[in-house]
């Protein structure tokens, strides 16, 4: 992968770029833009090399300005850092993004009636297709949550499912985050960030308008809250200002009008009511955006040292007092051993073909896959069942022999615990590098699907790009940056 | 208002008043340096008492000098009221509530912080200080104004009243007694109009010279300085001013029964008055009285609006 060598005199000349062996979202072979992108290649090949840079430096000022920021946890405590941001958009064009949306829906609706079965008839079980070790295994399993229905039966209510692109073009599904998936608040302030870095290419194209994710999110929370009120009392709850998401939680809380709290703003009274501590006394909450993981929501449930949770949340949620999105337990879904199986729970609850595909999945559990595996690690990537983040994987063409001999032990260890994929050639993009050159560097997309009594999903979504030439690591949490994304309409 | 986020308000205004009245509390001193006969010498070590942080002081220093002085009330670490640490807190307490107070005030704080930091030695070195000691007035009043000018009258901008008057009051208390107490030295001296000079200097600080002369129509004595500071109903920084500025923010806010009936107390008490001849002994008494009136106010605040079970 590589670009040649551009004069920067005279700004971008896509004429000299290229991606290689990979599917760049931009530009096709021969430096020719793919037809959803025509207008914007047009568009910045017409900057000279100083418009460019000027251009960069208000992207720059601007995140400064709109106080853009996410907290790194370093050794020397943790620092907040402004957003990496590329001023070149991600184009997809409308036809596309229409069949993907669709299948984002299908997914997430197959997934929280997977959920809901497993805490209630596990029918999927019972009639064979799963095997019933995915769940005696699973760390994400909620035993507290058993027999329990949320309403509309939905658990995961904010999903932030990652797609990523191969050489091939088609968009795969590499996870699907039912958790806490954060990043959403990052989408919406690089549409305002390039709305001001490139306000004439917004005149001169039909993009799609990213929408009004903080009423979609207040709707579909308020279609959650146990009293039915015209005016239900919402928070959102953050672990507080040195979480690295603490920007979105504040911003989410502000663009919605509702309270932020913190686990010590909350109570549960004898009625195993929700009670929020406010300068009039005590005021009932009826749904909770939590943005903690399960195991800290409550220290009466889970973990007796968390100083972050609500002693007694989980008791008023079992009664259906309070409603908490995404609900205890979602995370069951979210296991990347489970995640092999979601085309067949489409199947199976839905009775549809998957609109989505899976990226081919190696269950390290079954001795011929996981035989497979240990073989062939160095073309693999072995992920745990668990993580997210990045954190605790195996990139085999990227390691060392000793490090891929240590994952062949930890496999061998605990095979539940491991899942391998083909090492995907991820799609690129080009990116305007400090040079004032363009260069391609690896992204995928998080969109973000709500569900509750409706389901909508952003237009677009989340576009992470690993900024550092070759590298497949688009985390934020691990030196990625992000751009804009385009559904584009021609 | 969620009770967190109300106490952290209140909290950036009271630290932000008495950051801005550290700084006027030294003013007081300084601007008799040039004042008085040269045989009369300052006990600087009165501010700390005056402060209340004299058993900090006195962990920390031997040496009772306006050098040292200055140092503590301004910018030792040790001193939780520094003007320094205050306006830190007040940096803290604002970051955390960005969604309630005006997003600039966040900006001007900063600016303040960093100002009042780099440039401490000026306030610590005699040459500069009284400049250094009016740009630090300038900064604080500058947040005050935006918040006047810029701010809903919402539950936090009734927080943010309470918790300035309530260290305002405080604070007024403490620099006429930064004052009284210079004058057991000059009266034993047998030195009259020096204790008037004292009194004008404590008056100037507080931006109460005019308004004093106004009101008062006599010439600047102890004890009708005592009455116009502490008593007055029109000027801003007086106590009763504060008391009443209290009162009308409670009422806004919800189940404020007891705060009414603690305001009530104590504007009993100044009202009451004491021998403000008596710069020795009754005064600094009737002082005392009021600041542990507030000290017991702000529990009743405490108890009302920020420890809900």
């Amino acid at each position: 992968m590589g670009s040649q060598q551009q004069s920067s005199d005279n700004g971008i000349q896509w004429q000299g770029y290229t991606a290689q062996d990979f599917y760049d979202e931009l530009i096709s072979d021969k430096g020719r833009p793919r037809a959803p992108a025509r207008k914007l290649a047009k568009h910045l090949a017409g900057f000279s090399a100083d418009e460019l840079k000027h251009r960069r430096q208000t992207a720059e000022a601007t995140v400064k300005e709109m106080g853009v920021s996410f907290t790194v946890y370093t050794d020397e405590g943790n620092i907040d850092r402004a957003w990496p941001f590329d001023i070149i958009p991600r184009v997809i064009s409308a036809k596309q993004w229409a069949t993907t949306s669709a299948g984002l829906v299908q997914r997430v609706t197959a997934l929280n009636h997977f959920i809901n079965d497993v805490y209630n008839k596990q029918e999927i079980f019972k009639d064979g297709i799963m095997p019933n070790y995915l769940l005696e295994g699973s760390v994400n399993f909620r035993p507290e949550c058993v027999g329990i229905t949320p309403p509309h039966g939905v658990w995961a209510n904010i999903c932030g499912t990652d797609l990523v692109r191969d050489e091939d073009g088609q968009f795969y599904v590499l996870e699907d985050n039912l958790r806490v998936p954060s990043g959403v608040a990052y989408m919406l302030e690089n549409r305002e960030i390039t709305k001001r870095v490139l306000p004439e290419v917004f005149e001169a194209e039909k993009i799609l308008p990213i929408g009004d994710y903080a009423s979609d999110l207040f709707n579909m929370l308020a279609s959650l809250s146990p009293r039915k009120v015209r005016q239900p009392e919402i928070v959102v709850m953050t672990p507080g200002i040195y979480n690295s998401a603490y920007f979105e939680h504040a911003y989410l809380a502000q663009e919605m009008g509702t309270e932020l709290v913190e686990g010590s703003d909350l109570m549960v009274d004898t009625d195993d009511c929700v009670y929020m501590k406010t300068i009039g006394g005590r005021s009932r909450v009826d749904v909770i955006y939590r943005r903690i993981d399960d195991l800290f929501i409550d220290p009466e449930a889970f973990d007796k040292n968390s100083v972050l949770g609500v002693p007694g949340l989980m008791r008023a949620w079992r009664k259906g007092n309070v409603a908490l999105a995404n609900a205890p337990g979602a995370g069951v879904a979210d296991d990347k051993v489970v995640y092999a199986f979601v085309p067949k729970m489409i199947e199976y609850y839905l009775g549809e073909k998957p609109l989505i595909k899976n990226v081919e999945t190696y269950l390290c559990d079954d001795p011929e896959q996981r035989d497979y595996v240990l073989k062939n690690i160095e073309q693999l990537v072995v992920k745990p069942a668990n993580e997210s983040g990045g954190y605790g994987m195996l990139v085999g063409p990227h390691s060392s022999k000793k490090d891929c001999a240590h994952f062949r032990k930890l496999i061998q260890e605990n095979p539940r615990n491991y899942i391998a994929q083909p090492t995907l050639k991820l799609s690129t993009a080009p990116i305007l590098t400090e040079n004032g050159i363009v260069e391609p560097r690896h992204l995928d997309l998080r969109p973000f699907i709500l569900q509750g009594k409706n389901t909508t999903v952003t237009t677009g979504g989340l576009t992470r790009v690993a900024m550092t030439k070759g590298s497949l690591v688009v985390n934020s949490s691990q030196g990625g940056g992000s751009k804009d994304t385009w559904i584009v309409n021609n | 208002m969620l009770s967190r986020v109300a106490e952290r308000v209140y909290w950036a205004a009271r630290y932000l008043e008495r950051a801005e009245n550290t700084a006027r509390l030294l003013k007081v001193y300084t601007s008799l340096l040039y004042d008085l006969p040269d045989d009369t010498g300052i006990s600087w070590y009165n501010l700390v008492v005056a402060s209340g942080t004299h058993v900090q002081y006195n962990e920390r220093y031997q040496v009772r000098d306006e050098r040292n002085v200055a140092k503590f009330l301004l910018a030792d670490d040790s001193n939780p009221s520094a003007m320094l640490s205050s306006l830190r807190l007040v940096r803290e307490n604002i970051r955390t509530t960005r969604d309630v107070v005006p997003p600039e005030s966040w900006e001007l704080i900063n600016e303040l912080y960093h100002y009042a930091g780099d440039n401490i030695q000026q306030g610590i070195n005699r040459r500069h200080r009284r400049d250094y000691i009016d740009e630090v007035i300038k900064g604080c009043q500058q947040i005050n104004g935006l918040i006047m000018a810029t701010m809903c009258n919402d539950d936090a901008w009734q927080m943010l009243r309470l918790g300035r008057n309530l260290e305002r009051a405080d604070m007024t208390t403490r620099i006429l007694e930064a004052g009284g107490s210079m004058l057991p030295d000059i009266l034993e001296e047998d030195n009259a109009h020096v204790a008037d000079v004292v009194w004008g200097a404590v008056l100037r600080s507080l931006n109460a010279y005019q308004p004093y002369r106004r009101t008062m129509k006599v010439a600047v004595t102890g004890e009708d300085v005592g009455t116009f500071l502490l008593e007055d109903a029109l000027f801003p920084r007086s106590f009763v001013y504060c008391l009443q500025q209290m009162e009308m923010a409670s009422k806004s806010l919800p189940s404020s029964d007891e705060v009414s009936k603690a305001l009530e107390k104590i504007s009993k008490i100044v009202k009451k008055g004491t021998d403000y001849q008596d710069p020795i002994i009754a005064l600094p008494k009737h002082l005392n009285a009021l600041q542990l009136e507030m000290t017991s106010l702000h529990n009743v605040f405490a108890d009302t609006w920020f420890y809900i079970e």
